[in-house]
């Protein structure tokens, strides 16, 4: 039996939480959660650092303070949750099921909301040569292990990549007494915040050599070292530069990948460049009724924006539901030169949204332009656009004509 | 501690578990030594996972005919030891005149050596069996197929633990001494005295060999590197797709898994380095170019994993590689069945090269089968393979079910816990993965190795700087931040 639900949200983390108190506040009620820890709180539950909230509540909170704030109001106004429950199946005709340790719950919803984050690229995605010992750890692994399971994954470290977690856990498991040899970075520019690299790194006197990638893995049994060598600028090893570390741990801090695998099941039209769903400007999949936000979007820099985002998706979804969703065109919004890629990929009305996108290569100096046709429809200079961090343009409403596509382009 | 045995096979990968398991149908005691924490770490776990059919080994060889056998006895294996077989059949492609005389020779020596359903087809049927394939013509050998290599080796060893052998893990073999008409195993940790010693050792035949007395065997190693793409790419795929071979060498082909997902490899580089699995640079892109001219949907974004194993071959002065051996000799070493240059096709013919092994010791000693010998492996059937009443049924009797540990490859709490405490005694990190999946998937277990390791110390009541990953020295976790 199908247990019918307005509104089904897939995820209890920032998006998945902040989507539903909105949802309450707009008057849509009959909602759950399903999340498939044991508690809410998503990814944030291990990030015990601080800085979280400066944009949405003006302050710098804690991982778990953060979404803290959500759950509170989840419990005030009695929302619907269930942890420990990982959903297994999503029909393209909204149909739900989870499994949780009481039985399978099944539900038909009305609308489903998208909001399970994201996942990291491991070892073999970026396909780093050598042995396979055990000491090769991912960042978000590293971090649940030692801020959520009280372990410790080893004594001395070598970080590779300059993704924020990566700088973090470089600053964490040097409290906890490991040595941390150096940060490593295969581009010309590090991939995470300026304030994380200040923290992080420079408070500590841990190097970061950029142009650096890890080129060999030894050890049979635990990792006991690893080469790193210079790349040149196509981020090609160059032969002859490589250098041991020894080392008995590697955390890979190489990127983020949204957790799209529920997506593919469904059907739903994916992006290649964001490895999320294609939405339009209601943050709409390809399949109606089915939504999607925060980072099984995209990978956000911020968390406030996965909030910020997941806000307007409520709007969105509350329109859905009472059938004031407008829908009278359909254009893409196209990547142009200098353009990484942009959320959303559609635009299906004349409706004001929020166009979110990361620029492919460090630049300085530059406008980002939204054209439409021969028109430019918005523009913003910029003193420096990095890769690293997503830029969020307004288009307000009735500015986007019902008839050329879009055009995004750096100049 | 010295432990006495009827006879002790020495090695637990698949030639040796399967040894176990056929001797443990008749009455005597058997000890499996295993040099590391689990039986498939070397190349039974490392390997195209490819049941053969039989046609690429010269006429009369043990290759040849053992290799048949196995094809044959696949599908009753799979039944009883609950391992899964796919009998997909397999391509060899191929596109010039010089190719197609090859087959041709191929596909004579397959019908000399009793292997059935080889069929020489052209481009529209090539295309019909494998839209994407790039190749003018092919050998279709029906009768091959894919299989789990992990649950095959397991579940033969298992079902051996089942029927009384008893298995010796993280027991390297020092030396070996005759006395008194009885051998005298020594290993790192226990001692063994048997009258019989199988040596199955696989890359350390060699060394068990010298030690029996059996001396002059040159061996070399092979090593082949894999990639595996996500799962996404296993539905574009129905069949292993192989170029065509040369008389010693398979070639790089694109192979789908069991379990959906598609493995590219092997190269194969001669090495005397039989424990260094390292897979370089250049092999995984010259494996991406050598075998995108097979099938074209092979892209770096898609490998979620690299590997590599080890055939050890036995050659002759000039090096050029010889047969299986398998023999006992009385002037060197009696009552010890040696088994030399067990390489492909080992994993398909594992249990008729047991059969051929436990015959040669049975033309010295007479055998009497047990009446209770049990050849089914009862396995639960996994809960990603179940629909929604299964579910509901599995976790209404145990709530466990209900808890997924490993969400990709949907693995839950109870079927963790169940293999934590598998009947080999294996505890490692990999022995969970090999036995349930769990880790395999996309996310290479970024989001359940931590609840798998806290599993294991929970269940075994160890601490976190004890849990192991693979071998033996290859700690996890340094230990609690906090105590408490």
């Amino acid at each position: 039996m199908f247990e019918k639900k307005d509104v089904v949200i897939i995820g209890g983390g920032p998006a998945g939480l902040s989507a539903a108190t909105a949802l309450y506040r707009l008057g849509v009620k009959d909602i759950v959660i399903l999340e498939r820890e044991s508690k809410l709180g998503g990814i944030l539950r291990q990030c015990i650092h601080d800085g979280f909230g400066l944009q949405r509540f003006g302050k710098s909170l804690s991982g778990p303070e953060y979404a803290q704030v959500f759950i509170d109001e989840v419990i005030e106004n009695h929302i619907e949750y269930h942890t420990d429950a990982t959903v297994v199946t999503l029909a393209p005709d909204r149909r739900i099921e989870a499994v949780t340790p009481e039985g399978v719950l099944s539900y038909s919803a009305r609308a489903v909301v998208l909001a399970m984050g994201c996942k990291e690229r491991s070892r073999g995605s970026i396909m780093i040569p050598g042995e396979r010992p055990s000491g090769v750890f991912t960042a978000g692994s590293a971090q649940a292990y030692m801020n959520i399971y009280n372990r410790m994954p080893g004594r001395n470290v070598v970080i590779l990549g300059s993704g924020d977690i990566g700088l973090i856990m470089a600053r964490r498991l040097t409290l906890e007494g490991a040595h941390v040899a150096a940060v490593f970075e295969i581009q010309d520019h590090p991939n995470g915040l300026e304030r994380n690299i200040v923290q992080c790194l420079n408070d500590y006197d841990i190097p970061l050599y950029l142009k650096h990638t890890v080129t060999d893995i030894h050890g049979n049994s635990r990792l006991e070292g690893v080469t790193v060598s210079e790349v040149d600028d196509s981020c090609v090893p160059i032969e002859g530069t490589g250098k041991i570390y020894p080392c008995d741990t590697l955390i890979l801090s190489v990127g983020l990948r949204p957790d799209n695998g529920l997506l593919k099941d469904a059907g739903i039209e994916i992006d290649p460049r964001t490895n999320g769903a294609i939405v339009n400007e209601h943050l709409m999949t390809s399949i109606p009724g089915i939504f999607s936000s925060g980072n099984v979007l995209h990978v956000h820099d911020l968390v406030d924006f996965v909030s910020l985002e997941s806000e307007a998706l409520a709007e969105s979804v509350s329109r859905f539901i009472s059938g004031t969703l407008s829908h009278d065109r359909d254009i893409s919004v196209k990547c142009g030169s200098g353009i990484g890629h942009t959320v959303p990929q559609r635009v299906s009305s004349g409706d004001g949204f929020s166009l979110s996108l990361r620029v492919s290569s460090v630049m300085n100096d530059v406008v980002i332009k939204v054209r439409q046709g021969e028109r430019d429809i918005l523009q913003r200079k910029m003193r420096k656009a990095n890769p690293a961090e997503m830029i969020r343009l307004d288009i307000n409403s009735g500015t986007v004509l019902p008839s050329e596509d879009l055009e995004v382009l750096v100049e | 501690m010295l432990h006495y045995f009827d006879a002790a096979i020495i090695g637990g990968g698949v030639v040796g578990s399967a040894i176990a398991r056929e001797l443990s149908r008749y009455e005597l005691s058997i000890a499996v030594i295993e040099e590391n924490p689990d039986v498939v770490c070397e190349a039974s776990g490392r390997n195209s996972a490819v049941v053969h059919g039989g046609f690429a080994y010269d006429t009369g060889s043990l290759k040849a005919r053992l290799c048949v056998e196995g094809n044959r006895m696949m599908d009753t294996l799979s039944s009883e030891l609950g391992f899964r077989f796919i009998r997909c059949g397999k391509v060899l492609v191929g596109n010039t005149d010089e190719d197609l005389k090859q087959l041709e020779r191929t596909m004579a020596q397959g019908k000399a050596n009793g292997a059935t359903g080889l069929e020489l087809i052209d481009s529209a049927k090539l295309h019909e069996l494998v839209p994407a394939v790039n190749g003018s013509f092919a050998m279709f050998s029906r009768n091959s197929g894919i299989m789990d290599p992990f649950l095959f080796t397991i579940n033969l060893a298992e079902n051996a633990v089942m029927n009384g052998a008893r298995y010796f893990l993280s027991h390297k073999v020092i030396s070996i001494a005759r006395k008194d008409g009885r051998y005298v195993v020594h290993t790192e940790a226990d001692d063994f005295s048997v009258k019989w010693i199988f040596n199955a050792s696989g890359k350390g035949a060699k060394a068990i060999s010298d030690m029996l007395g059996i001396t002059g065997y040159r061996i070399i190693g092979s090593k082949g590197n894999y990639l595996v793409l996500d799962k996404r790419l296993g539905p574009l795929l129905p069949m292993p797709v192989y170029p065509v071979p040369s008389n010693t060498y398979m070639g790089i082909h694109v192979t789908p898994t069991v379990d959906g997902n598609v493995t590219v490899g092997p190269d194969a580089v001669n090495t005397d380095d039989f424990s260094y699995y390292g897979v370089p640079a250049d092999k995984m892109e010259y494996l991406r170019e050598s075998a995108s001219t097979l099938w074209p949907h092979i892209d770096k974004k898609d490998v979620i994993r690299t590997f590599s194993g080890i055939l050890s071959k036995w050659v002759d002065e000039n090096g050029v590689i010889q047969d299986f051996k398998i023999e006992v000799r009385p002037d060197l070493a009696p009552c010890a069945v040696n088994l030399i240059g067990i390489e492909s096709p080992g994993l398909t013919a594992a249990v008729p090269i047991a059969r051929y092994a436990i015959s040669l010791m049975a033309e010295y000693t007479s055998l009497k089968e047990k009446k209770d010998f049990n050849p089914v492996h009862e396995s639960a059937k996994r809960f990603a393979e179940m629909d929604t009443a299964e579910r509901e049924k599995a976790i209404k009797a145990d709530c466990r079910y209900g808890s997924l540990v490993c969400s990709c490859e949907k693995v839950t709490e109870a079927e963790i816990i169940r293999a934590i405490h598998n009947p080999l005694g294996v505890h490692t990190m990999t022995g969970i993965k090999y036995r349930t999946r769990a880790m395999m998937g996309g996310c290479q277990s970024g989001f359940c190795q931590m609840k798998i390791e806290k599993l294991i110390e929970k269940e075994l009541g160890i601490r976190p700087e004890d849990v192991r990953y693979l071998r033996t020295s290859s700690w996890v976790l340094s230990g609690k931040m906090r105590e408490g």
